[in-house]
């Protein structure tokens, strides 16, 4: 079982059965074994904010929901995340490629990785930032506890973490 | 007509339904006309009410009717992709196109000038796209409950709200009646 099945089957085990996507490079692994899996409805979305809707709607009709985004979207969904995703109290895992840590190629990735923890705290979204290969272990109790406290839940996964693999 | 005298028209469609209602003035006329724990009232977030919509039809079987505007669909088009490759039966998106960002004063949308919505919406790949005029709202949203289809309503209709209260109630209450409206059998 590779990194992409293993997560893929985590979300699973959680009990989530729609997840949305708005690809990046290092998610790409991910997002295949997602649009695979005969247990999850797999509904690409064009923006994040767009998705973060398509995840509320499923959550209410009573399927465990999720997003996967790259960290400089976050900017276009702060007021999604504040007035739908907390406002009415939904859980909602973002498994975030955190872009623009050290391994990056591209420079203008780290004008949003340095924002990226400070609009996660700002937001008071709780978040875990996956670096070492074995950091996924942490996922299943991570996703059990979205859904427990009922909140947006970031999971930043940087270079360093991909490049284990 | 305007927006609130269509939703006075096609309240007795609107009543069994799921309904996801887009944010500001349409949330506030529809539930002063008839509140329902099956309307799920948009008190922030502009341009969402189709997406919700469309996650809320693909997951469980009962009909979604969202009621959305020109102004929040020109917002969120991402979206009219979205619909049209992604097809739920039980999905009807009535867009209220009267021309004009109502909840913020009633300034010109570009629906209004060169912009079709309809064509924007049968260039996405939505198939069941139907024009109408405000007096036809109750019939056309009847047919696409009867038509089994993804459909998008475009409803055009003339700019002005009616003077209704804010929603006070908690979000979390709209949302977890909604939810168990949604479960019931």
């Amino acid at each position: 079982m590779n990194i992409h099945q293993r997560i893929t089957g985590d979300l699973v085990a959680a009990g989530i059965g729609f997840v949305t996507t708005v690809p990046c490079k290092q998610l790409a692994g991910v997002i295949e074994e997602v649009d695979r899996h005969p247990e999850i409805l797999h509904v690409p979305s064009n923006k994040e904010d767009e998705g973060m809707g398509l995840c509320a709607g499923a959550w209410m009709g009573g399927r465990r929901s999720a997003i996967i985004m790259q960290n400089t979207a976050l900017g276009v969904t702060i007021n999604t995340l504040a007035t739908l995703i907390q406002f009415y109290r939904m859980p909602l895992p973002m498994l975030i490629s955190y872009r623009g840590e050290p391994g990056e190629p591209v420079a203008c990735q780290v004008e949003m990785a340095v924002h990226t923890k400070a609009l996660l705290a700002q937001l008071l979204i709780p978040a875990y930032h996956f670096h070492r290969q074995e950091d996924v272990e942490e996922l299943p109790k991570i996703l059990d506890y979205t859904f427990m406290c009922s909140k947006p839940v970031a999971i930043l996964t940087d270079a360093s973490f991909w490049g284990g693999y | 007509m305007i927006r609130s005298e269509i939703l006075q028209e096609i309240a007795p469609v609107l009543r069994d339904q799921l309904v996801i209602c887009n944010i500001g003035i349409p949330s506030q006329e529809l539930h002063a006309i008839d509140d329902q724990p099956t309307n799920f009232y948009m008190l922030g977030t502009m341009g969402l009410a189709s997406s919700i919509g469309l996650g809320l039809a693909l997951v469980q079987p009962k009909p979604v009717i969202v009621i959305d505007g020109d102004g929040s669909i020109l917002t969120n088009l991402g979206t009219l992709p979205t619909i049209a490759n992604n097809p739920a039966p039980n999905y009807i998106l009535l867009v209220i196109d009267n021309g004009s960002y109502g909840s913020t004063g009633d300034q010109p949308t570009y629906t209004g000038r060169k912009t079709s919505l309809a064509g924007m919406a049968r260039a996405a790949g939505c198939e069941r796209v139907v024009e109408c005029r405000a007096e036809d709202t109750g019939t056309v949203l009847q047919d696409a409950l009867q038509a089994g289809k993804a459909t998008v309503i475009i409803c055009k209709c003339e700019s002005g709200n009616a003077k209704m209260p804010v929603i006070t109630m908690d979000p979390v209450t709209i949302r977890d009646r909604f939810m168990q409206a949604v479960a019931a059998d």
